[in-house]
């Protein structure tokens, strides 16, 4: 079945349909705000109203009615308590999960934020800074998904008689190893996995951190350097101590983002293997097994997990202005 | 001494710059170059062969695009539904967070720091706590909202209540910071010559916070197009409605080794947000940082 136009175009009715209904809103907002005497509080309720409803009804009811489904069972039918809680410190499969979810968490910031330092330590007096930092930022544009497929050809795997197709495969066969498949022997699959989510942050915390380093006053690190320090001695003594608070900002985003990785996992493994991870399970459990109190349960801890790095996120974010 | 102990330090700097910088692109390097190999070759022989035999085709791409022989890939449908998916969800939270900003920004209201307070707040919520109940809401109705019982492409409207929602207390915090920070005197001068609110809104405030605008509608654009979650939990995951990513993760999932497809897929779901990300870089870096408390 090839490309079929004519298909297409209820869409892109639809679309039109959906544009023209929300540009009539609009005009009733602005036109009500002309004609309403400009009362402040008249005002900004026509103002405000749309996004108002839509968080309540979209966002702040659901998110309750999720706290109430995690304590049910069978759908939000029965009251279950506790249990779905106590599943998820008890069953094997979903300790794994919280296996996973921690070493993802205490890996992906740090090797990021490693990765990034290094990276724009070294490139932000380059000539070339721009186009550098753009190389370590292309993979996040080229989202999760792309990402995963991208490490997932790197870990493709062939028996060991014919030839290696994935790039990692060829380079172990070339120094005299076995292939190996990569994404299914738990529990190191989970480091590859990491590796992709590395992959595709670290350029953040490279533009992130440059530009931090270019802010250190040139003053400081040139008195060092006439006081015959080296330029490591520099970086690890002076720039890196000015740019702390970047270096907070960068780990805890890391860390937010983490927490909600999702795509990388369902792209490569799909949860297979022992790979799974809250934000992954929270959807198998509401979505493939029609466990819906347990996904609230997982969707709950999330929230829970999340909160203390926001808050830190938003103080650390007020100190670096 | 320390001329040459400097020079050497620096080199090893450089050393980890092209480590680092080779490393990160040659696995997107050799997605690509096996996007436009023949299929057997992919299939037997590692991408950097082709230095040797390069022999190069579109063949994976029209494939991928139209979905041959067995009826998978068909990306193209997913492409428009990408594309009818992503405008009006970039638009909608961009229009209404902006009037909620300037309300938030500039109108003198009680309650108003309350109000401020609890939208940032609800940043913190993952959409993960959402998706369930607004599943629900769509296919049973709810308290007094009656059921959606969308079908066909009617489904987008879930798909762009949904962006919209989850983007509007990120866009109101992003705007608001830079509404509240224009100066006051320009505002209570307009107000002084008799401009109505409407008029300031639109006249005064809206080309001051074009910038602001354009970095929001960046990242949501990117963050839109690239989402899988929503994706797959409303959007239907049929070719009818259901985006790029959704059509790039069934591919991997059923054809994990059909190669040419994957990797011929892969690049033209990235091809938009690259280009965006090519010509809006600027905007885009400053964005990652802003919404990097996102839900």
């Amino acid at each position: 079945m090839s490309f079929d136009a004519v298909a297409q175009q209820p869409k892109l009715m639809y679309l039109l349909q959906g544009l023209a209904a929300f540009a009539a809103v609009v005009s009733v907002i602005l036109l009500a705000l002309h004609r309403a005497p400009v009362r402040r509080r008249a005002a900004a309720l026509i103002l405000l109203a749309p996004a108002l409803l839509l968080l309540t009804v979209g966002l702040l009811l659901p998110g309750l009615r999720t706290l109430a489904l995690s304590f049910t069972d069978d759908g939000g039918d029965t009251w279950a308590g506790l249990d779905n809680y106590v599943w998820m410190v008890t069953d094997p499969r979903a300790l794994v999960v919280l296996r996973n979810t921690l070493a993802w968490v205490v890996l992906v910031p740090s090797l990021t934020t490693a990765v990034g330092l290094l990276y724009a330590g070294a490139v932000v007096r380059s000539r070339f800074r721009t186009f550098a930092l753009s190389l370590l930022l292309m993979p996040m544009a080229i989202s999760f998904v792309g990402a995963g497929v991208v490490w997932k050809f790197v870990y493709a795997y062939r028996p060991a008689a014919v030839e290696q197709i994935g790039l990692l495969n060829r380079l172990v066969v070339a120094f005299g190893g076995e292939p190996r498949q990569w994404l299914v022997d738990s529990p190191w699959n989970v480091m590859f996995l990491i590796v992709a989510m590395v992959w595709t942050q670290a350029g953040f915390a490279a533009v992130l951190l440059a530009g931090a380093i270019r802010a250190v006053p040139g003053e400081l690190t040139e008195a060092a350097r006439l006081d015959g320090a080296s330029p490591r001695q520099i970086f690890w003594r002076i720039t890196v101590p000015s740019i702390r608070p970047t270096l907070l900002v960068v780990v805890l985003a890391q860390a937010i983002g983490t927490f909600k990785a999702f795509d990388i996992v369902k792209t490569m493994t799909g949860g297979q293997f022992g790979t799974g991870v809250i934000a992954h399970e929270m959807y198998d459990q509401a979505f493939r097994y029609g466990e819906t109190g347990r996904g609230a349960a997982l969707a709950v801890v999330l929230f829970l997990l999340v909160t203390p790095f926001v808050a830190h996120q938003v103080r650390a974010r007020r100190r670096t202005g | 001494m320390t001329c040459v102990r400097e020079r050497l330090a620096s080199r090893a700097f450089t050393a980890i710059a092209v480590v680092i910088a080779v490393l990160w692109t040659t696995p997107t390097l050799g997605v690509l170059l096996s996007s436009f190999r023949p299929e057997e070759e992919i299939r037997t022989t590692g991408w950097w062969s082709v230095f040797g035999t390069p022999r190069l085709t579109l063949d994976n791409y029209a494939e991928v695009l139209s979905g041959g022989g067995n009826g998978s890939g068909r990306l193209a449908e997913h492409f428009v539904n990408s594309v009818v998916i992503a405008l009006p969800s970039v638009l909608f939270p961009l229009v209404l967070a902006f009037l909620a900003a300037y309300a938030l920004a500039w109108v003198d209201f009680r309650g108003r720091d309350a109000l401020v307070v609890g939208i940032f707040a609800l940043q913190i919520v993952p959409l993960q706590m959402a998706l369930v109940p607004l599943l629900k809401l769509f296919s049973e109705g709810w308290l007094f909202l009656p059921a959606w019982h969308l079908t066909g492409p009617a489904r987008f409207g879930q798909v762009w209540f949904a962006h919209t929602v989850f983007a509007l207390p990120f866009a109101v915090f992003l705007l608001h910071n830079v509404l509240a920070g224009l100066p006051r005197d320009l505002i209570e001068a307009a107000r002084v010559d008799g401009a109505s609110h409407g008029t300031l809104l639109l006249r005064i405030v809206l080309p001051l916070a074009r910038p602001a605008l354009v970095t929001f509608a960046v990242i949501q654009f990117i963050w839109v197009w690239n989402d899988l979650l929503v994706a797959l939990t409303l959007s239907g995951g049929t070719a009818e409605t259901a985006p790029m990513t959704v059509g790039l993760v069934s591919l991997a999932g059923t054809y994990g080794n059909e190669w040419q497809r994957l990797t011929a897929g892969a690049f033209v779901a990235a091809s938009v947000p690259l280009l965006v990300f090519l010509s809006l870089r600027r905007h885009f870096a400053r964005g990652l940082l802003a919404g990097s408390v996102k839900g």
